[in-house]
């Protein structure tokens, strides 16, 4: 997968894999789950912003 | 015959030697034949049950109440290690055999007859009750509809009377789905109040156990026979009450019904005195990704080798389900975590100043068996996401909450659900009893009237 695994790349190795196994009824969860894994990386990054925000404002 | 009432009275009841607790088993193991095609149940225990009726009766007969719950028939989920049975999970997968867990052991404790091990989605890993390998769980008011899930069997079985409370899982409204879908009470206590020793698990850092009963004193009296913590007998607290309606995200789509009977709710509380104020709890729209990412990996860790040598004989769409989670990336569990403790505190949040959170338990009610999508205030959804929607936030967030029946809506059931702050189930199941005459709507609500 190499060392930055972006939903895309994580997807396409999945999708291999599912093929490789014969489990294509797997596919649409994979393009489900992949979506799911860009929105809880976004959600993180959110996260972390408002975590610095918060440090940052003076109490 | 048949006694309709609830756990609390039958309890008392039988105390008071009214009501014999071989007549009690005897009706409840007739109404569980009578009843045999909502497939409620996966083992019953007849025989059992009926020995220790006999025994019940004998002791009662000379004084000696094992505890408060001596001679009543309750049922547990099949998910749950009882000694003597197998535990199949609602799966064909070869089942397991155990001691009592836990659980089981404080019931019988408490003077509980164990009738039977009751259906449930396979391996609690859905909300419909139609993928087990027992027949799918009907709805007692239309054999078309679910009766929701996981624990299926469990919300069937107190509605017809085939028993008097029962023991389910929730992992992400597990206990609180099948409650609102047929119409009773169903408490998920803290995270990690009750012991989930001998229970087959879905996700060991989401599940719960938790009573299923008629009305939250039913609720409460069994919590207390489970090991819960209650200082004695329910004390709904006097005076006013501040609870909080977390709209957006919860209450952005709901059934037409289900909004009505909410809206209905908020007036009777508002009516009797109690403050009910609009709130929102920060980033809940993250709860259907956090919670992805911790259950599918959990799930997916426990199953492993079962997936490798019997993979064929799980249901379709659980196995898929678990094979999904092995894809889930260690780094994305590890950012669900974290962001699971930043809701938690979100949820505190919301609670702050205010004595509970009112929401609906379920935006629909029972949908049809076998759907996989619903239509939701004029958009089409898939029917897992829609169930687990008000629900799953305070699996990851573990906070306790409780689903009460609040009417109904098209002749089916509607759920409300109380969620109180962390730590500290006595006190909500205290509030839901002050509450339960404004959000049941009066009696005969149970079972959407048929109670």
């Amino acid at each position: 997968l190499g060392v930055d695994v972006t939903p895309q790349a994580w997807l396409e190795a999945a999708t291999r894999d599912a093929d490789r196994r014969e489990l294509p009824e797997l596919k649409p969860l994979l393009e489900t789950l992949s979506k799911s894994m860009e929105a809880l990386r976004r959600h993180e990054q959110e996260h972390i912003e408002e975590t610095v925000s918060a440090a940052r404002t003076p109490r | 015959m048949t006694h309709r009432c609830g756990l609390a009275e039958m309890a008392r009841l039988i105390r008071a030697r009214e009501v014999s607790p071989v007549e009690v088993v005897t009706a409840c193991l007739e109404r569980i034949e009578a009843r045999r095609e909502l497939n409620a149940f996966i083992t019953v225990l007849a025989e059992g049950a009926l020995a220790e009726a006999r025994r019940a009766e004998t002791e009662i007969a000379r004084g000696a109440a094992r505890g408060a719950l001596h001679g009543v028939p309750v049922s547990v989920k099949d998910l749950i290690d009882v000694a003597g049975t197998e535990t199949t999970a609602g799966s064909a997968v070869p089942p397991r055999r155990g001691p009592d867990a836990p659980i089981v052991s404080r019931l019988r404790e408490a003077g509980a007859i164990l009738i039977g091990k009751t259906n449930l989605h396979e391996f609690a890993f859905g909300t419909t009750g139609d993928e087990t390998a027992f027949g799918p769980v009907r709805h007692p008011l239309d054999p078309g509809r679910s009766a929701g899930g996981s624990s299926s069997g469990a919300a069937v079985a107190i509605v017809e009377d085939m028993c008097y409370g029962s023991v389910g899982t929730d992992t992400g409204g597990s206990i609180r789905i099948p409650s609102a879908v047929c119409g009773i009470v169903g408490l998920k206590p803290t995270i990690g109040e009750l012991s989930c020793e001998g229970i087959v698990p879905l996700s060991t850092t989401l599940d719960h156990v938790g009573p299923m009963a008629r009305t939250v004193a039913d609720a409460a009296l069994l919590f207390q026979a489970m090991g819960g913590s209650l200082d004695g007998p329910l004390q709904p607290p006097p005076g006013c009450h501040a609870l909080g309606i977390p709209g957006p995200y919860f209450c952005d789509r709901l059934e037409p019904g289900v909004r009505a009977a909410l809206e209905r709710t908020r007036r009777d509380l508002e009516g009797a005195g109690h403050r009910v104020i609009d709130v929102s709890v920060a980033h809940a729209e993250w709860t259907a990704d956090v919670y992805l990412h911790i259950v599918l990996p959990e799930a997916s860790a426990w199953h492993a080798r079962t997936l490798e040598t019997h993979a064929d004989r799980y249901s379709p769409g659980v196995r898929l389900r678990l094979e999904m989670g092995r894809y889930v990336l260690a780094e994305d569990y590890v950012r669900a975590t974290t962001l699971r403790t930043r809701l938690r505190e979100n949820v505190d949040g919301a609670l702050d100043g205010l004595d509970a959170l009112l929401l609906p338990a379920l935006a629909i009610t029972a949908p049809p068996l076998g759907a996989a999508s619903v239509e939701v205030d004029g958009s089409r959804e898939p029917v897992r996401a829609v169930m687990l929607r008000l629900t799953q936030l305070f699996n990851i967030t573990g906070h306790p909450a409780i689903a009460m029946p609040a009417g109904s809506s098209g002749g089916f059931p509607v759920g409300m659900q109380l969620v109180g702050r962390r730590g500290r189930t006595a006190d909500l199941l205290a509030l839901a009893a002050a509450m339960e005459p404004y959000i049941t709507g009066g009696p005969g609500s149970v079972g959407g009237g048929t109670g």
